[in-house]
């Protein structure tokens, strides 16, 4: 019931800022909030592999660019025919079935692609992965540059635009993505995940299958991040190869860190935080990204919990009192 | 037969040089367990050190294309690497195993100098904001806020990502976004064997590779200090009981991974002459590939696989399409870690708790 409840005030909270939020900061602002919800869902995916299970990711970009261009092309080169198996909807019905179907898609794609990444490199120690997805990513963009059909270096600029109803859409899956990962943290699944990267000996000791879960936590985080790459292109009608390179996984990795690595607030608050102030210094450029890395440096060196790291640790000690007593 | 010979040694002065890289990652994996991101950097750093060392005007004028210009220059070049690779150590290694001082002071003085630049363009305005850097790390110290102790692998593998950003993004604005062209410091000509076509320049990078991983295994195998590092990639901590002072050897064992890497940066600019600040990002993860092939953190390994590597890449670029060169080391990577994770000279290691 208060599930229902949840969902429903959910629903219709979104559906009011859609109709006034435009209104009231402009379009400029507006594009800021859109741009912070799918950062949020990629900081957020990117936390579950990288702070909650341990192991360390750094190209989620890849995965947001399989989700990104293989939603474009279905909706790109299946318009027409999705459009025709729906037409007894409206227009924005229609819209609706082709955003979900591409996000789909995105999702199951990234998903698979998690699956090749992961199975090499996760049998190992966490540090492979790092390199592994390193690789991966940049892997990723010269085969997308070397695609013509998805139009290679000049960018694939077909894609049909749907961003009429788009902060709903964006947002809507902000609230799935946070509350699924929230709720596999609080599984037992989670419990696993939190097992591996506490001591990965004594959960394998314990008679958790430490590569399953990892393999596992990895393909959750791709899949999630293939949705943020979907909502993105549909958003921008616009996709180009450079928007998918290192320094976009470095940014979320930044996010997660700032915020603090396996909590989930803190990925929120850092992926908004994150957002604004590259905004905000969007002219000085280079200078923006020296003074991220020595903020990522300072942070692991002095504080490496990360802004919300004390609240979380809080809450689970007052739980582990409440569960003592 | 003769375009497999012409192949096989391009592949072995390619290979030889991702050797080079990969020496420093495997030397660092085995005294402190950390892929050392900023290493693939700091080769880019030896690139650049050479570019403007053999373009200053002392090289120029008085030593113009000698020999000794080009032994010069990479020794130079060499030497200022190494001791960035000291300098990466102490400040962003180091602290989070020791608490050592003055951390906080060397990264707020270099913030403060880039922003000093930033909104004054002047040495004045670099000199100035590095003082305020400074001055506010020292302050801060002093009122008692110290780096964490942090044994998690973790957190240095973040670390290490943080350097090898800041030294991308660091270069782009210092040295410039844009490429430069390396100088022919040795000239190229071809010497024809038999039907063979040998470009010089191959050579040398071939020679003088041979000549620092021969060096190598001397200090590593016949001196003291190569007994400590030895001691210390087979237990740090016992290695400080017996006396040995391990902070030292980790920033030597740095030092002499760094000079590798920039002479592996000078041959290669020798090469291909294209230089720029991202240019270390693929050689890097290659010669990282060349280091897990061998077995990391085994020095002989490195070279084995830095060979098989740019052997690898030769031929198949040779023999099929050029396009995905890049991926061959990739899947080689994925292949290895499949099957034989401990790589070709590693031996299997089992984890105690």
């Amino acid at each position: 019931m208060k599930r229902a409840v949840f969902w429903v005030v959910a629903v219709l909270v979104l559906v009011g800022l859609q109709m006034q939020l435009g209104n009231w900061i402009g379009p400029y602002y507006y594009k800021i909030v859109i741009l912070t919800g799918i950062n949020i869902i990629l900081a957020v995916s990117l936390n579950l592999i990288n702070g909650i299970t341990g192991q360390f990711s750094i190209g989620h970009a890849g995965f947001y660019a399989v989700g990104a261009y293989t939603s474009a092309s279905l909706v790109t080169y299946g318009e027409s025919s999705i459009r025709g198996m729906v037409e007894f909807l409206p227009r924005m019905g229609q819209d609706a079935v082709l955003l979900l179907l591409g996000i789909l898609v995105a999702a199951i794609s990234a998903g698979i692609a998690g699956l090749a990444v992961g199975i090499p490199s996760l049998r190992l120690r966490g540090d492979y992965l790092a390199i592994v997805t390193l690789g991966f990513g940049e892997i990723i963009r010269v085969v997308i540059l070397n695609v013509d059909a998805v139009g290679g270096a000049r960018g694939f600029s077909s894609i049909p635009p749907m961003s009429d109803f788009f902060l709903f859409w964006v947002f809507l899956f902000v609230v799935i993505t946070v509350s699924v990962i929230q709720n596999i943290v609080d599984s037992s699944y989670g419990r696993a995940f939190i097992s591996i990267k506490d001591d990965e000996i004594a959960a394998e000791a314990m008679g958790v299958d430490t590569t399953r879960f990892k393999v596992l936590s990895f393909v959750i985080s791709s899949m999630f991040a293939g949705i943020g790459g979907s909502l993105f292109g549909h958003y921008t009608a616009y996709l180009n190869p450079n928007s998918f390179t290192f320094i976009t996984s470095f940014y979320l990795i930044i996010m997660i860190v700032v915020g603090g690595l396996g909590s989930i607030k803190g990925s929120i608050l850092g992926a908004i935080l994150i957002t604004v102030v590259l905004e905000l210094f969007r002219s000085l450029s280079e200078f923006r990204l020296v003074g991220f890395s020595i903020l990522l440096v300072l942070v692991m060196l002095y504080r490496p919990q990360g802004l919300m790291g004390f609240w979380e640790l809080l809450r689970l000690k007052r739980r582990t009192a409440a569960a003592k007593s | 037969m003769i375009t497999f010979l012409q192949q096989l040694i391009n592949g072995i002065s390619q290979g030889s040089a991702y050797a080079l890289i990969a020496l420093g990652y495997t030397m660092v994996y085995g005294v402190l367990g950390l892929i050392n991101f900023a290493h693939s950097d700091v080769y880019m750093f030896g690139a650049f050190m050479g570019y403007y060392i053999a373009n200053s005007r002392v090289v120029q004028d008085r030593l113009g294309g000698s020999v000794f210009a080009a032994i010069i220059v990479m020794v130079a070049a060499m030497a200022l690497s190494a001791g960035l690779g000291m300098l990466i150590e102490r400040f962003a290694y180091r602290p989070g195993r020791t608490r050592t001082r003055f951390t906080l002071a060397f990264w707020l003085g270099i913030l403060g100098a880039v922003f000093g630049d930033l909104f004054k363009h002047s040495v004045m305005g670099v000199v100035a904001g590095a003082v305020v850097g400074i001055a506010v790390g020292v302050l801060v110290e002093l009122a008692g806020i110290h780096p964490v102790r942090q044994d998690s692998r973790l957190a240095l593998l973040i670390i290490a990502i943080g350097v090898s950003l800041f030294l991308e993004n660091g270069g782009q604005l210092v040295f410039g976004a844009d490429p430069k062209f390396f100088p022919e410091i040795i000239p190229s000509t071809s010497l024809n064997v038999g039907a063979l076509n040998l470009d010089t320049q191959k050579l040398i990078v071939l020679l003088v590779a041979i000549i620092l991983m021969v060096l190598l295994n001397l200090l590593v195998h016949y001196t003291k200090t190569g007994k400590a590092m030895r001691a210390v990639s087979y237990n740090l901590d016992a290695a400080k009981l017996m006396g040995i002072n391990t902070d030292r050897i980790i920033a030597f064992t740095f030092a002499v991974g760094s000079a590798l890497a920039a002479a592996g940066g000078i041959l290669v600019s020798l090469l291909y002459p294209k230089i720029d600040p991202l240019m270390g990002v693929m050689p890097g993860l290659k010669a990282f590939v060349a280091a897990v092939l061998g077995g990391i953190g085994n020095i002989t390994g490195a070279m084995v696989g830095g060979l098989i590597l740019g052997f690898a890449e030769v031929m198949a670029v040779g023999y099929g399409s050029s396009t995905y060169r890049d991926a061959i080391a990739f899947v080689v990577l994925v292949l290895i870690l499949l099957f034989k994770p401990g790589g070709i000279m590693g031996k299997g290691t089992v984890e105690k708790v």
